[in-house]
């Protein structure tokens, strides 16, 4: 069985490296096979470009199955491609035709610097989750299952919050560089189980004001985040750590504080 | 100090702040407009009401700083968020950009802002003040003498026979000249639109809206701004129109 290819014509965005000045550069790419993924049709004009004898166009990868998120590019103005859930390693060259102009662009953030071509630095987001993505209950053996009542819509809930792969694409799709969707995901999935209790209010201040630190912009509520995210992250979490965060704000403002604490 | 810092250093402080002065101005508003829609009646019910609230004296003072105090937050928080997100997006911008789920009004909320600064000023100028339109403004016009009594909540508050100044004939010269009428009802149009937006996201900022009832929520905003904007138009369309006399 044959299958019919043709050709596309993509502008990248070249850039040497961190800081450089960097440019849009037009490249025809021959030979595309509509089942291709759209990382495997920059795969071909890797290719080409290396068979050239020109430097290939740097882009970030891993998984390529939708999980990891690595992948990271803006395609036409929107991140991860034209499709509603999709990661851009999971966008298929079928959604194009012979002769269409594509434009691809790193996400653009202030806190993502971009290292080369297409691909940015987001450690931002894992200083993000180092300020309060985690939980300090006793790590050990296997606890008894059950051992720990959670209602089945909370578990649910807290599922679809843990869906997030911190790929960036709520960052990128947001005309703030807001990261309040990423950040509302990793508040509420330990937020909502009962795990996540004791630290919860001191989470959600931490993350917000290491958000705020690290230059990332605010929500306008405009819900563009959601629209683009790979994993269909609902901003319905955004709402729920602006609640979480007026709460732990006055809680901690006039919590009691024992005789002789530091603080 | 931490309560103070979280609320007005922080990002989603600040929405907490530009949410609840939000809600103060949406309140506002609605009062306004209802209590100035009396001049569809009798000129003993807006001149009497008029004369009421003027006669409150230090409340309508503190009444007014904590309106002028709302604004000013609204504004401030408004301001600095806007820079620091355009600050965010880096020096270089996207090539290719399209909007996805971004309604109409969300996209105009710092154009609707300006215009809707621009006509609270106007307006302030125009009725309280009289400044825009000395020849027509109530304290430059015949005083009205009251023929029944102005009731709130049950109790008189103007009696009938007080001399009180005649508001309702500033608000119908002052719309008979079409320009200042057009102003009002665009401005007034564009708040509508301002309050689109504003009015349903303050319940994503106070995290009180969610899938289960978004629908209805974003129902009835819709309803009570295109009741807003209407209510508004009778004013000035009235005038025009010859209705209101």
């Amino acid at each position: 069985m044959s299958t019919t290819t043709f050709s596309v014509t993509v502008r990248v965005w070249r850039q040497p490296g961190p800081g450089q000045p960097g440019r849009f550069v037009e490249y025809p790419v021959g030979g595309v096979n509509p089942d291709m993924s759209f990382l495997e049709m920059l795969d071909v004009l890797n290719d080409g470009l290396t068979r050239s004898g020109d430097e290939p166009v740097a882009f970030a990868h891993d998984c390529r199955e939708g999980i990891c998120g690595t992948c990271s590019l803006v395609i036409d103005g929107k991140p991860h491609g034209p499709h509603h859930g999709v990661a851009s390693c999971q966008t298929y060259m079928r959604s194009y035709k012979e002769g269409d102009v594509i434009v691809v662009e790193p996400f653009r953030a202030r806190p993502f610097p971009v290292i080369k071509d297409l691909v940015t630095d987001r450690s931002a987001f894992d200083r993000i989750q180092q300020a309060g993505g985690f939980i300090s209950a006793r790590t050990g053996s296997a606890p008894e299952a059950n051992s720990v009542p959670v209602p089945k819509e909370v578990a649910d809930l807290a599922m679809d919050a843990a869906q997030c792969i911190g790929c960036g694409a709520c960052v990128a799709a947001c005309k703030n560089s807001s990261a309040m969707l990423f950040v509302a995901a990793k508040v509420s999935h330990l937020g909502l189980l009962p795990q996540g209790q004791p630290e919860r209010d001191k989470r959600v201040l931490a993350m917000v004001s290491t958000m705020d630190g690290l230059g990332f912009g605010s929500c306008t509520n405009q819900y563009e985040c959601s629209a683009a995210c790979p994993k269909l992250i609902s901003h319905d979490f955004i709402a729920r750590m602006n609640r979480d965060y007026a709460k732990a704000v006055f809680r901690s403002a006039f919590r009691p504080v024992a005789a002789g604490a530091g603080d | 100090m931490d309560l103070v810092r979280n609320l007005f250093c922080s990002s989603i402080g600040r929405k907490l702040v530009m949410a609840v002065t939000g809600v103060v101005l949406i309140g506002f508003v609605a009062g306004h407009l209802v209590g100035n829609l009396q001049v569809f009646e009798s000129p003993d019910r807006i001149n009497g009401y008029a004369h009421f609230l003027q006669s409150l004296g230090p409340a309508l003072w503190f009444a007014r700083m904590f309106l002028l105090a709302c604004v000013g937050l609204h504004i401030w928080a408004a301001t600095v968020l806007t820079l620091e997100s355009q600050g965010a997006r880096g020096d270089e911008p996207y090539r290719v950009k399209r909007w996805i789920s971004a309604t109409f009004a969300s996209r105009y909320m710092r154009g609707t802002g300006y215009v809707v600064l621009a006509f609270i000023l106007y307006h302030l100028a125009h009725f309280t003040v009289g400044l825009a339109q000395p020849a027509s403004f109530k304290e430059n016009i015949a005083h009205y003498v009251m023929k029944g009594d102005y009731h709130v909540l049950g109790v008189t508050v103007t009696a009938a026979g007080t001399e009180v100044l005649d508001v309702r004939t500033m608000m119908i010269r002052g719309f008979g000249s079409p320009f200042v009428s057009i102003f009002y009802i665009v401005a007034v149009g564009l708040l509508s639109l301002h309050l689109l937006h504003g009015a349903e996201s303050l319940f994503q900022t106070l995290g009180w809206r969610n899938r289960r009832w978004e629908g209805g929520l974003r129902a009835a905003v819709t309803l009570l701004c295109a009741a807003y904007f209407l209510g508004n138009l009778a004013i000035p369309g009235g005038v025009l129109l010859g209705v209101l006399r």
